[in-house]
């Protein structure tokens, strides 16, 4: 049994300017402790996918399933972690990583061991008691991460997480990134419109393509982990990476 | 990478140190400056009243004595408490009533197409030009000058809360919503905090109506107060005794901006300043 599932999913949108088809007919069964990445140009339904799984968005037809059962709304289940970090402004990092456990109800003294787990799990153990505006954009990423992890989802969902950081940034956070998720292993759907990052970080590259938003193409990445420059400098990793620059630059 | 550490209680928080430096050189010599216009003001007031030939017009002398004497026979501090009662107890009832009926707005459709009309209609009209109205109805006493306060306290503060909710950032609603929380805890733990510096712009230009519409109020009839301490002054051309009066408004006005000012730096410490 796939821990996700869409079936036969349509997302269409109604706006002044008329109908739009964001996802047309797409189906996808991701497996339990998979990293999928979705990649392709604007327009092309992969945000709306990701909502749709998180429950932030409802499908005009067809249906999703997480765990067997359809998705109904958000839920502690599925993390996200969206590409403006959305931390909260006036909590410190470790109570925004709390903020979650608090819903939960879990105990103070639990509470603040698992946010400083999760921190240090990121590197920002030292870093606990500063506010958002006192990190830079690569730790208030990680301070989303670990807040999602916190609450043990099953399922990351990740939209551009890494889309406004730099390029020295984003390569090192696409690093800890697969180091964390290698400690604790869950199920990621990421989306990115960056091919190298795509191929990178996945198992499995899907591909989509726009207007109406459909996958064209789903790639395995057959490499191993840990993955590090040596993967990214390969000629596998190249030869891939060809593969799915194709398929994302062949429908625009 | 590297945390820009910066002092708390510094304004320019989220900008290197060099930047941070520059600032402060720059206001220890606005302070200088300061101290340099007052004294400015002061001479060219002293100047132009001794010029002018006027008797009418104080020195600052004048109004010093002037000060000293409604101190010493105990009438100044009288009609200061009243003032600043009517004021706080008009500002705080006004307030106190807007954040709530703001959220309400901001929150949901129906007591925004219910209320937004009324409030958007009776902004336009200056609390002043109710005053006749509100003496026939509620006669010349506290009651009525209160009313006014609180009423042009709460029209300039249900808006801005009503703004603050209406600008809550949306990924921070499904951030929440994502972690699993609930329409409730949304309100409490998210739009809340997040329309705290809206709330303490609506207060401040609340607590700046409060205190023009006080002295307005208290200038048709009032038995104690600055205003009527001024009116006094000016059936007998005590023009230095109508300055105390102003100065004393002026003065106590800006005190308790400075003191929201105070609880606005602390409680939104948290916003990043650019």
């Amino acid at each position: 049994m796939p821990l996700i599932s869409i079936k036969n999913v349509t997302k269409i949108y109604n706006t002044e300017r008329g109908r739009t088809v964001s996802l047309d007919n797409v189906s996808l069964d991701v497996e339990q402790g998979e990293f999928i990445t979705l990649v392709g140009p604007s327009g092309c339904g992969k945000s709306t996918m990701l909502n749709l799984v998180g429950g932030l968005l409802m499908p005009t037809s067809g249906q999703v399933l997480v765990n067997d059962e359809p998705v109904k709304g958000p839920g502690p289940d599925r993390g996200v972690i969206f590409q403006q970090y959305a931390l909260f402004p006036w909590l410190t990092a470790q109570e925004n990583v709390e903020f979650g456990l608090r819903l939960q109800k879990v105990p103070k003294k639990e509470r603040a061991e698992r946010a400083m787990h999760y921190l240090s799990l990121v590197g920002l153990q030292d870093f606990a008691n500063a506010l958002p505006k006192e990190l830079s954009g690569g730790m208030k990423q990680r301070a989303a991460i670990a807040r999602a992890y916190a609450v043990h989802p099953s399922v990351l969902l990740m939209d551009e997480p890494f889309g406004a950081l730099d390029a020295l940034t984003r390569v090192q956070m696409q690093d800890d990134l697969l180091e964390t998720w290698e400690k604790e292993k869950r199920t990621v759907v990421f989306i990115t419109h960056d091919v190298d990052e795509a191929v990178y970080l996945a198992s499995r590259v899907v591909v989509m393509s726009p207007r109406p938003g459909r996958i064209s193409e789903i790639i395995d990445v057959p490499l191993a982990y840990p993955r590090g420059e040596e993967i990214r400098l390969s000629p596998e990793f190249a030869e891939i990476r060809a593969r799915v620059w194709r398929g994302v630059h062949h429908h625009e | 990478m590297t945390a820009r550490k910066a002092e708390p209680e510094a304004l320019t928080m989220a900008t290197p140190t060099a930047v941070a430096e520059d600032t402060e050189k720059g206001e220890r010599s606005l302070k200088g400056l300061y101290v340099i216009t007052f004294f400015l003001g002061i001479g060219i007031w002293t100047l132009s009243a001794v010029l002018s030939r006027n008797a009418l017009i104080p020195t600052p002398i004048d109004v010093v004595a002037s000060f000293a004497e409604l101190i010493a026979n105990g009438t100044l501090w009288g009609h200061t408490v009243t003032s600043l009662s009517r004021v706080t107890t008009g500002f705080l009832l006004g307030v106190a009533l807007a954040i709530p009926a703001g959220f309400l707005m901001g929150w949901y459709w129906l007591a925004r197409g219910l209320l937004e009309p009324w409030i958007q209609f009776f902004r336009t009209i200056p609390p002043l030009a109710l005053i006749p109205l509100v003496i026939v109805i509620l006669g010349i006493g506290e009651t009525a000058k209160i009313f006014v306060i609180f009423l042009a306290a709460f029209l300039s503060c249900v808006l801005a809360t009503f703004q603050g909710v209406r600008n809550v950032d949306i990924t921070l609603i499904n951030a929440a919503r994502v972690l699993g929380a609930k329409d409730f805890t949304i309100f409490t733990r998210v739009v809340i905090p997040a329309s705290t510096p809206f709330i303490f712009v609506g207060m401040r230009v609340a607590l700046g109506a409060s205190w023009a519409t006080l002295v307005a109020s208290e200038l048709i009839a009032a038995p104690t107060g600055l205003g009527r301490m001024m009116q006094q002054a000016a059936q007998f051309l005590q023009t230095d005794r109508i300055v105390v009066g102003i100065i004393m408004i002026g003065a106590l006005g800006f005190i308790m901006d400075r003191l929201l000012l105070l609880a606005e730096r602390r409680l939104t410490r948290w916003q990043e300043t650019r």
